[in-house]
């Protein structure tokens, strides 16, 4: 490599089998990404999956047990924190409570001995809107001051990687959307790259350009927001992110572009491409069937009803139904067995499905995917999660 | 413990200001009673009594030790321009400065190789601090003349160290003077900062990281800063009980090493001259307590939390 001055590393920066032991407890486990320089990046997992001790690493205040960390052609695996052209807005902000803010702002620009210091300090409190509050102490902001003057504070240094761990997690949900597309706006017109950490799944979504989904220090899969969603690849993402229903199937054959799936409720078509990398698909063996609720299609059984003619279906009874306005949420327990969520968008006058009533649930082959029969099918239910 | 502190609570406590009391409206001050009763009997009280001695002069054609109530002032003149007075005095003050001074380049990192680097023996290394306390001060200041005698270790090493000549010694001196002062008060230096360092946020520290500051300049910019209601108080503790003591001058000093709680003792129990002692005491504390003030102001406006 060459004599580049790692503090000034520009580029994308590089995860590679990254990993991190806390005695013989694996953090993060092996762990490879890339972050495209200037995207917004979105690190997403339930508490306790590793993404504040990824963060650490990558700035530099925990030291990886195996792997590497670059930034472009700059190795900084093991540079001093203070060597590298990362910062990092913390989790409970640790704002220097004896600075007022402009003092705060400015922390990293005077450490770098930079001369305007004043200028950048004033422009990064107008780019957060708080230029009224420079002369004031950190406790005496609100939370959702505190966290711009947090960003500010990281952001006016212009860092190759900006890390925000949880930024919005202390503020109230109201605060949180509004914050969010504050974020997004600040991160476009400044055009830094991004990692933002959190466990609030509408929150990655709405905010990243990719989306990497972690779970107990891997990562389960990284893409787009609309990729993850529409083709999740393990039980994990597919509950995680959203609601998906579930149920175990079994090969039973291929035919052209379709793969044929049996369960005790009949036969399903699924495109081959809805099918997630590495599923074994000779017959026999089983599969996880998943279509999302919003998907399916649900309509009063008529006896001698033909089946669609494009479409998977199975038959059940309506178990729940609650009407939530734009849309009613069902629960309807198939002749099989297994339970099924339906999202009917309120599109008709008819009204209800009623309680017991005998229904039909319809999907198109390419609404559905299928996922390896050995995922764990409850795996990121969020009422899991709170107990484990 | 910081003035800050003291601040906080008062800002905190106001809304119940506001809230209804119908009953029990003077319980707070029945609660205060006690203390105030304490503060009167032991020292409003003497304090009063001990001004009135500074006031005293002698009975006409008394014996030595009789003294009538008067108001005489002129005590206090007389005892200020007395160079026997002024000069030990003077000398107290320049003894703790450099006690304080010595035993804060101590405690400081002791305190925080305890905060820091302590882990789990903390609270045993604490413990070793205050150690000392179980043996009687006076004993403890007796070691020391055994520890800076001639034939003692430090002497050994000066002589070999060519700091000293081959004859000479430390004890007694100005220097083993200030040595005994700096040790007798140094846990009073090192609890304070100890626990003000211990509040610290680390991950303050680790935020100067990221933002570029080297170590020793997160330590000059936030450590540094946060712990100084610490640094305050354990400054006060020592440089206040070592201006007014007279034991370490008494056992490891010489003559010339006099500090003013010496020539009060002598004053009061040798001279029996009760004003003078009674003077004397009240301007080490009226001195004390105009330093004590100015380096409050000082430190409190400027970087205090
Ligand atoms: N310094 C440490 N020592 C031991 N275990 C740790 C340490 N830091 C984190 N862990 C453990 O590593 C796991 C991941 O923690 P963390 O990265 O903070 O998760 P997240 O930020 O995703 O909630 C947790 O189980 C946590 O208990
Ligand atoms: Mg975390």
């Amino acid at each position: 490599m060459s004599k580049t001055d790692i503090t000034k590393a520009e580029g994308d920066l590089y995860l590679e089998n990254l990993t991190k032991s806390f005695g013989d407890f694996t953090a993060v486990d092996d762990l490879s990404l890339q972050v495209p320089q200037g995207s917004f990046f979105a690190l997403l997992g339930p508490s306790g999956c590793g993404k504040t001790t990824t963060l650490r690493m990558v700035a530099g205040l925990e030291a990886p047990t195996a792997g590497r960390i670059r930034i472009g052609d700059a190795d900084i695996t093991y540079e001093k924190p203070y060597r590298r052209p990362v910062n990092t807005v913390f989790q409970n902000y640790a704002l220097f409570p004896h600075m007022d803010i402009q003092e705060n702002v400015g922390f990293g620009l005077k450490r770098r001995g930079i001369k305007d210091v004043d200028a950048q300090v004033a422009d990064a409190l107008k780019l957060i809107q708080l230029e009224q509050v420079a002369k004031r102490k950190p406790t005496q902001l609100s939370g959702g001051q505190q966290q711009r003057v947090a960003l500010a504070r990281a952001i006016v240094n212009r860092p190759a990687v900006l890390l925000l761990d949880e930024p919005l997690g202390a503020l109230d949900l109201k605060l949180r959307r509004q914050m969010q597309l504050e974020l997004k706006r600040i991160q476009t017109e400044v055009g830094l790259t991004f990692i933002h950490v959190t466990h609030d799944q509408e929150e990655a979504m709405t905010m990243a350009d990719t989306v990497a989904v972690m779970n107990n220090g891997i990562i389960e899969q990284m893409g787009p927001p609309t990729e993850l969603y529409e083709s999740p690849r393990t039980a994990f993402v597919a509950n995680f992110l959203g609601q998906s229903n579930l149920f175990p199937a079994k090969v039973s054959g291929v035919d052209g572009d379709n793969v044929v799936l049996e369960d005790s409720d009949g036969r399903f078509l699924m495109p081959k491409n809805r099918v997630a990398d590495g599923v074994n698909l000779s017959s026999g063996s089983s599969v996880l069937v998943g279509v999302r609720p919003e998907k399916i299609n649900i309509g009063p059984l008529d006896p001698g009803q033909e089946p669609p003619s494009h479409g998977n279906y199975v038959d059940g009874v309506v178990e729940a139904a609650s009407f939530l306005g734009v849309s009613t949420q069902y629960e309807v327990r198939t002749a099989g067995g297994d339970a099924i969520s339906v999202f009917a968008q309120n599109l008709d006058v008819h009204g209800l499905m009623p309680v017991a009533s005998q229904v039909r649930l319809t999907w198109l082959p390419l609404h559905g995917f299928v996922l390896d029969g050995h995922e764990d099918i409850n795996a990121g239910v969020e009422s899991e999660l709170v107990v484990g | 413990m910081s003035i800050a502190a003291a601040i906080g609570d008062t800002l905190e406590e106001q809304p119940h200001k506001n809230k209804p009391q119908k009953q029990g409206r003077f319980t707070p001050y029945w609660l205060l009673l006690p203390g105030l009763l304490w503060l009167t009997i032991f020292f409003i009280v003497p304090l009063v009594t001990l001004f009135g001695t500074s006031l005293m002069t002698p009975v006409p054609g008394g014996d030595v030790g009789e003294f009538e109530q008067t108001f005489h002032f002129a005590n206090y003149v007389d005892t200020l321009t007395d160079s026997t007075y002024y000069i030990p005095l003077f000398r107290s003050f320049i003894y703790s400065g450099i006690a304080t001074l010595l035993a804060l380049a101590i405690g400081y990192p002791l305190a925080y190789a305890i905060a820091f680097k302590g882990g789990r023996y903390r609270n045993i290394l604490l413990v070793l601090v205050i150690a000392p306390f179980f043996v009687s001060f006076i004993l403890r200041t007796v070691a020391w003349r055994q520890i800076l005698a001639d034939e003692g270790p430090v002497v050994a090493i000066l002589r070999y160290l060519s700091l000293v000549e081959p004859t000479g010694g430390v004890y007694p001196s100005a220097f083993a003077v200030i040595m005994g002062l700096t040790y007798n008060f140094l846990p009073f230096m090192t609890l304070p900062i100890y626990a003000s360092l211990e509040r610290v946020d680390h991950r303050l520290i680790e935020a100067s990281g990221d933002l570029y500051a080297k170590p020793f300049t997160g330590f000059r910019k936030v450590t540094w800063p946060l712990s100084l209601p610490g640094v305050v108080a354990g400054t006060l503790l020592t440089f206040i009980p070592a201006a007014g003591d007279y034991v370490n001058a008494a056992l490891l000093g010489r003559p010339s090493n006099t500090m003013i709680g010496n020539r009060i003792e002598y004053t009061f129990l040798s001279v029996n001259d009760y004003p003078t002692a009674a003077v004397l005491s009240f301007i080490l504390m009226a001195t004390i307590l105009v330093l004590v003030l100015f380096y409050i102001r000082r430190m409190g406006t400027e970087e205090l939390v």
